[in-house]
């Protein structure tokens, strides 16, 4: 059985915005495709930014990577604004938990002197790498055309500042919420040799213009040898030093990145896939940075969990840029 | 781990959790990494002494922008569900909603960029984590808009093609130019512009307003919106005060740089909110209050008490101030009566008002409306009834500068209109006061560059030379149902249908019109 309440329907004149109809056709449209699709300003912008007088506002050649429609680069997680902050909700609302466990029952405190200062040693310090993230993903949307490329970067922007501030709180935890554990951990990245070659990549990332080779840079090389590195088996390393309940503390950092394996492939996919000249520079800009990447991330691996466990992030990481034609030193590690 | 007894109070706390993740670089240069700091002239000796204008956590505001936008999207649901477009005051309300659609939310967007844009060009943290909370935050206002009249759209004209519009048509280059000219300036002045100047002293001018009209005209779904962009907006002008504050402790030699910004971006703001006021004067059927009530209470009284605060910082009140609160009781029907002349070219319906609301104008404006302005209106009232409704084929004079036509009149002859003209490395540049003719003249180069929408239609830039072919082809204005008279329009039809009213006897004298 089912009961049916009458409602006066009304017939609509139009199903959906011009823009979105010239798109997909005059039919109801997903939240997503409204909220996504040439709400941009695209033409007849008024003034040359001082600060970029070669370029006009909104300049899709503010990259060297050409598009015939940059929209053509979607989220296949369909994130808008709400469906975005609904997402990430949930997911803190799991980091609440565990922290709060963990605090509760003083699981990192208890921890011997020697792993806790491991933690701040090796684990904190990246709150530094995830805001140079943070800096390089605002620059990003601001630079990039297209809402469906320029969101996904804010969001993953406002998402580096968030983790930061869950390695921060590691800390915190450590230290008694006095701030001492992170000044430790903030002298380790200024000084400690182990960090400058990291901290030297970051620099170097934060001065590049084009803003296409920097999301390549960022959230692809850097972030593909690092996250399964540091999250996965960096994480199991400080489980054999009798640190495991730290895993709960990252445990938002793996689902994280899991999930932002699915834009990054899908936008690497399309761009590289538009033409031979883009895959061209693409390969051009991993040759150079890859291995740059790989280099920095050396000395931490060597200090945890072993070479043998970076190279194997970086096959990882080759067998995926391999899915979109290019090709990294990953393979031969 | 050097010993520390004492734990962190709360603001210590989150500038751990901000400013304290950034560091010196010693790899790259500084200037390298952020070189849009210094051009503007702005002097910084010390970051650290920004106050952060708001603490939150990206876990707290994932939460509290997650709960907010769950209620948001319940009672858009609700309203489409419902057909809740049937319930609004009058269907002349819904061409506030065109404006606001193709006049504010793209600035909504622009806005987003641009506070992502500066969200990384200052070296001060704890000042860029602000600027980027507020970039993602006008992302979600560009959307949640984009959502609210999702459902006008599929039942009223002249909501389809907004951005593509705000791209191209005439009168939308005034919001536009002025975003634009935002964006294209260093960081410092953006935010002086935007989080000072605009969201901290005008928006009560401008959200608000178009927020009320949604709440006094049954727009359950905007003024929806409205509430729930309410504690966004509080941030943002928490940041505007911050701003300005930190650049004018920072040094003197900023005091003379701001002072000039801060006259400027008063005065455009000022022009651009003409479009406001006509919009609260004239375009909601229920009233909220009159334009210069709202200038009254919002700009005069409440910016009097800021520019007392910031005196002893030797800021002065925002030049041509003067002229600004005497215009009060004029911009807004000399307004109306610009766009009622060309309503062949906008994409919202334009009309004259009827007798209780002449009779409140002129309630409202006791010493200006019925003077100058009542028998002009009721003058076309009359022509529009003998099926002479009036409409202006000439192309205006824009002012270089606002992009409004040249409309507006002299502080002590509102019968004169108000022209300043000068010369320019062999050009002569029109303007509409002497407010924009000093903007003009501080940055000739910058505002040279204008896209002027009538140079362009004349110069053959907008796909036809007349105005027809412009207005269907170029911006994508459909002639017949989004432009011309309200009354004979399809909006009016479909309202008197839901309203189980005849439209006979309204619709032939607009039949006569179109022809």
């Amino acid at each position: 059985m089912s009961i049916e309440i009458k409602t006066n329907s009304v017939e609509p004149i139009r199903h959906t915005y011009g823009h979105i109809a010239r798109r997909f056709g005059d039919k109801p449209a997903t939240r997503y495709q409204e909220a996504s699709y040439d709400i941009e300003a695209k033409t007849n912008f008024h003034y040359r930014p001082q600060w970029d007088s070669e370029h006009t506002l909104n300049d899709p050649t503010r990259t060297a990577i050409r598009m015939e429609d940059w929209y053509a680069v979607t989220d296949p997680r369909q994130f808008y604004y709400g469906a975005y902050v609904g997402n990430r909700a949930k997911m803190q609302e799991a980091a609440e938990t565990s922290f709060g466990f963990c605090e509760k029952r003083n699981l990192l405190t208890r921890l011997p002197q020697e792993t806790q200062k491991q933690l701040l040693r090796l684990l904190v310090p990246l709150r530094h790498v995830e805001l140079g993230a943070n800096m390089n993903n605002s620059k990003i949307a601001g630079d990039a055309t297209a809402t469906t490329v320029s969101q996904m970067h804010i969001y993953t922007g406002m998402d580096r500042l968030g983790i930061g501030q869950y390695l921060s709180r590691i800390a915190l935890m450590i230290d008694g919420s006095t701030g001492a554990g992170l000044d430790e951990s903030k002298g380790y990245w200024m000084d400690d040799e182990l960090w400058q070659p990291m901290r030297k990549l970051v620099e170097d990332s934060l001065v590049i213009d084009d803003w296409f080779e920097l999301t390549l840079v960022q959230n692809i090389l850097m972030d593909g040898l690092m996250y399964p590195l540091v999250y996965d088996k960096i994480d199991t390393w400080f489980e054999s030093q009798g640190a495991e309940d730290v895993s709960m503390l990252t445990e938002f950092m793996r689902d994280w990145y899991k999930e932002s394996l699915r834009w990054t492939n899908a936008m690497l996919k399309v761009v590289a896939g538009e033409s031979d000249d883009n895959r061209e520079l693409l390969q051009k800009w991993i040759d150079h940075w890859e291995p740059q990447a790989y280099n920095a991330l050396k000395p931490l691996a060597q200090a945890s969990a072993g070479i043998d466990a970076l190279d194997e992030a970086r096959a990882e990481l080759a067998t995926r840029l391999k899915k979109c034609g290019l090709q990294s030193q990953g393979v031969s590690a | 781990m050097a010993v520390k007894n004492k734990k962190l109070n709360l603001k210590d706390k989150y500038q751990y959790l901000t400013r304290d993740m950034s560091w010196e670089p010693t790899y790259q240069k500084k200037e390298d990494i952020y070189p849009d700091e210094r051009f503007e002239g702005i002097k910084i000796t010390d970051w650290s002494q920004w106050e952060d204008p708001f603490r939150l956590t990206m876990d707290a505001y994932w939460k509290y922008q997650a709960e907010k936008e769950k209620k948001l999207y319940a009672i858009f649901d609700a309203f489409a569900q419902n057909n809740g477009h049937q319930n609004i005051s009058d269907a002349r309300y819904v061409n506030a909603l065109k404006l606001f659609l193709s006049g504010v939310s793209p600035l909504e967007h622009a806005a987003y960029q641009g506070y992502a844009k500066v969200g990384r060009q200052f070296s001060g943290a704890g000042a860029r984590v602000a600027c980027q909370m507020q970039a993602i935050d006008e992302l979600r206002h560009s959307q949640t808009q984009q959502h609210a009249m999702s459902h006008y759209n599929k039942h009223f004209n002249g909501l389809h093609d907004a951005a593509h519009m705000h791209d191209r048509v005439w009168f939308l280059s005034v919001p536009k130019s002025f975003f634009d000219d935002a964006r294209s300036a260093g960081p410092f002045e953006f935010l002086t512009a935007i989080s000072f100047s605009f969201e901290y002293v005008l928006t009560n001018l401008l959200f608000v307003p178009f927020m009320s009209g949604a709440a006094y005209n049954g727009d359950m779904a905007t003024v929806t919106f409205g509430f729930s962009a309410q504690s966004d907006e509080a941030r943002h002008m928490t940041l505007g005060l911050e701003v300005i504050k930190f650049i004018l402790e920072q040094h003197e030699d900023n005091v003379p740089i701001v002072q000039q910004w801060i006259d400027k971006w008063f005065w455009r703001g000022f022009r651009l909110l003409s479009l406001v006021g006509m919009m609260m004067d004239y375009m909601l059927p229920n009233k909220v209050m009159s334009w210069a009530e709202a200038w009254e209470v919002y700009y005069e009284q409440n910016g009097g008490a800021l520019f007392k605060d910031l005196e002893r910082y030797g800021i002065r009140p925002p030049k041509y101030q003067d002229i600004a609160n005497d215009a009060k009781n004029h911009v807004s029907h000399q307004a109306w009566a610009t766009f009622y002349q060309y309503g062949h070219a906008t994409n919202f319906h334009t009309w004259m008002p009827e007798k209780e609301e002449l009779d409140w104008l002129s309630e409202k404006y006791p010493d200006t409306f019925d003077k100058y302005y009542r028998p002009r209106f009721e003058h076309w009232a009359k022509e529009h009834a003998e099926g002479r409704r009036f409409y202006n084929n000439t192309l205006p004079q824009l002012c270089q500068v606002c992009q409004i036509p040249t409309i507006f009149t002299e502080k002590d002859d509102p019968s004169m209109l108000s022209h300043r003209q000068i010369e320019h490395e062999g050009e002569r540049y029109h303007f509409c006061s002497d407010g924009c003719c000093d903007i003009f003249k501080n940055e000739p180069e910058k505002y040279v560059q204008a896209w002027l929408p009538v140079h362009q239609i004349y110069q053959g830039n907008c796909e036809g030379g007349d105005v027809e072919t412009v207005v269907s082809k170029y911006y994508h204005i459909n002639i017949g149902e989004d432009n011309f008279d309200y009354v004979g329009s399809p909006d009016q039809k479909r309202w008197l249908a839901i309203k189980g009213k005849s439209s006979e006897e309204k619709t032939e004298s607009a039949k006569q019109d179109a022809a």
